[in-house]
């Protein structure tokens, strides 16, 4: 959960390129993987990562539903078109939010950076809620309660 | 029977000045604002100035930032002049019928930097591209956001006609309130396409000045050491009125549109043909369209960007038409001051020849030190402002845009 803070800093939509970096939440510590292997390419001999802190890096954090709720309110009240005191998992984008469909597709963009997978056209257009949206992170990512 | 049309309000943004007030007392003292472009970007193009704009956040009328990035910046600046020349006629304060109010506002050039950045956004992957994308790279979204600001549901039109983008639609706004289709118009034109793209392309046409060492005295029109024009961006808004309107809502007359007249050059890409017959043509129009005497016109505000051609052939232009009564004919180019605005530019300076048919008072070109041979027999204002005080005082303001395209408007100061 720490990187998420990162994930979702001031300048969230504006810059596509630097966007591009914060797909997946582990990427920082995917970068510190690389690196070092770079390290370890160029100084056989003297530097060696020890395996089990790779390992560590490697694996994503198990998600509950709880997560997922909490992640997805935030990248919303984050949007800068969302009145964060309208917000909660049962308002609908476009009726109770005031959002646009032009907005909408703007909020599955955010949610796809945030959970690091992308969510085809056909499926976006039947997420309307908060709550729809954590029902298909889940289902994404087979989780059950 | 066709209707009279004047200018209740202005509004302007431009290197020159945030508002219509500094930008015309700038234009006056001749001050030069084109700078010197210091980022990296730009080391591997010739041409290292440009008249930019800054502090743009701490403008009255400036877009929310949550709506920043569903348009192009050229709109944005759209909706900051048109915000000080609706402020400035007070036309909402009145009882106004919004569905007889329209929009006639064009853009020039497409925000380039954008349609880069998607394209790379596109290679990564599909769901990268906004959906902001089209609403921000059509040219007719600064009319259409402007109609959605206030509300008005009269014509709505945009009109892309590179340089001469601002005055064609200046032009067609007076059309449509002369044939009773809208009763006001908001009308003008805004630019802002300062890339290190559209500085190289431009370059390429070998277009742009190249005088990157003392900035403020690159854009010289009608100088004999002026080398190409320095790329400008702003806009600039008027609001056009059917003069009963004005008068019924008591509204404050600037000046009055007399006549229109446009024509093609049909002859080269960049070029205009070396006798300026297309030029000639659209001043000719505008005049018989204004049913006035050539000889009741004193001043021309021309188009003159600083190119060597250019420039030359727009003179030889206005000396065939004006013919022995040259010597009375006053000439100035307000591009010295804040560069070359291309599809904003004719708007613009349209704001500065209305002013100096309001107030009396010829803006001088700034730069013009040496004044060219083509200038022979015609008054060219340079160094200072100089006063114009007839009773009737009659100007033409031209424009001509890349591909052959020529608008001339007429404008007097107003008389009941």
């Amino acid at each position: 959960m720490a990187s998420l803070g990162k994930v979702l800093c001031g300048t969230f939509f504006t810059n596509t390129s630097l966007r591009v970096l914060r797909r997946y939440p582990m990427c920082a510590s995917k970068r510190y993987l690389s690196q070092s292997k770079i390290v370890n390419n160029l100084n056989l001999q003297t530097c060696r990562v020890p395996v089990t802190v790779m390992r560590h890096y490697s694996v994503k954090p198990p998600m509950t539903i709880e997560q997922i709720k909490k992640r997805v309110l935030l990248v919303l009240q984050l949007y800068d078109k969302v009145n964060p005191d309208k917000l909660s998992l049962e308002s609908h984008f476009i009726n109770d939010l005031g959002l646009d469909s032009l907005d909408h597709v703007e909020v599955i963009m955010a949610i796809e950076d945030e959970f690091g997978f992308e969510i085809p056209d056909e499926d976006a257009e039947k997420l309307h809620k908060p709550k729809d949206i954590v029902q298909y992170v889940c289902d994404r990512e087979d989780i059950y309660d | 029977m066709k209707k009279r049309v004047v200018i209740t309000g202005m509004g302007v943004v431009c290197p020159a000045g945030a508002n219509k007030h500094t930008s015309w007392k700038n234009i006056l003292l001749g001050k030069s604002f084109v700078r010197k472009l210091d980022s990296d970007l730009y080391k591997n193009v010739p041409s290292k100035i440009a008249a930019t704009l800054d502090g743009l956040e701490d403008l009255p009328g400036t877009v929310p930032k949550s709506k920043v990035r569903t348009m192009a910046p050229s709109t944005r600046l759209a909706l900051i002049a048109a915000q000080e020349a609706v402020d400035d006629s007070k036309i909402f304060l009145s009882t106004v019928d919004k569905e007889n109010i329209g929009v006639s506002v064009g853009v020039g050039m497409v925000d380039l930097e954008d349609v880069c950045q998607t394209a790379k956004a596109l290679e990564i992957s599909y769901s990268k591209v906004s959906p902001y994308f089209v609403p921000r790279i059509l040219l007719n979204m600064a009319a259409g956001q402007i109609s959605m600001a206030y509300g008005i549901q009269g014509p709505n039109h945009a009109v892309s006609t590179a340089c001469a983008t601002g005055a064609h639609a200046i032009g067609d706004g007076f059309r449509f309130i002369q044939y009773g289709q809208a009763k006001a118009m908001i009308c003008g034109a805004a630019e802002s396409c300062i890339s290190p793209l559209s500085i190289a392309s431009f370059c390429r046409i070998r277009a742009l000045s190249t005088q990157n060492d003392k900035p403020e005295l690159a854009s010289r029109p009608f100088d004999v050491n002026r080398d190409g024009f320095v790329i400008g961006e702003g806009s600039a808004m008027i609001i056009l009125e059917e003069l009963e309107h004005a008068i019924n809502r008591n509204a404050h007359i600037y000046a009055e549109v007399l006549g229109y007249g446009l024509s093609g050059d049909a002859s080269h890409l960049t070029a205009p043909p070396e006798n300026g017959q297309g030029a000639l043509l659209a001043m000719t129009r505008a005049i018989l369209d204004a049913k006035i005497d050539k000889k009741e016109i004193t001043y021309v505000n021309a188009h003159a960007t600083s190119t060597p051609v250019g420039d030359a052939i727009e003179l030889t232009a206005i000396k065939r038409l004006f013919d022995e009564h040259c010597n009375n004919v006053h000439v100035s180019s307000t591009k010295g001051s804040h560069g070359h605005l291309l599809g904003s530019a004719g708007n613009l300076e349209s704001i500065f020849t209305i002013l100096a048919c309001h107030e009396g008072i010829i803006p001088p070109t700034a730069n013009l030190t040496n004044i060219c041979k083509e200038a022979k027999n015609l008054i060219c204002v340079s160094k200072g402002p100089i006063e114009w005080k007839q009773e009737k005082r009659i100007a033409i303001k031209n424009a001509f845009g890349f591909g052959g395209t020529n608008a001339s408007l007429c404008f007097s100061n107003f008389i009941l």
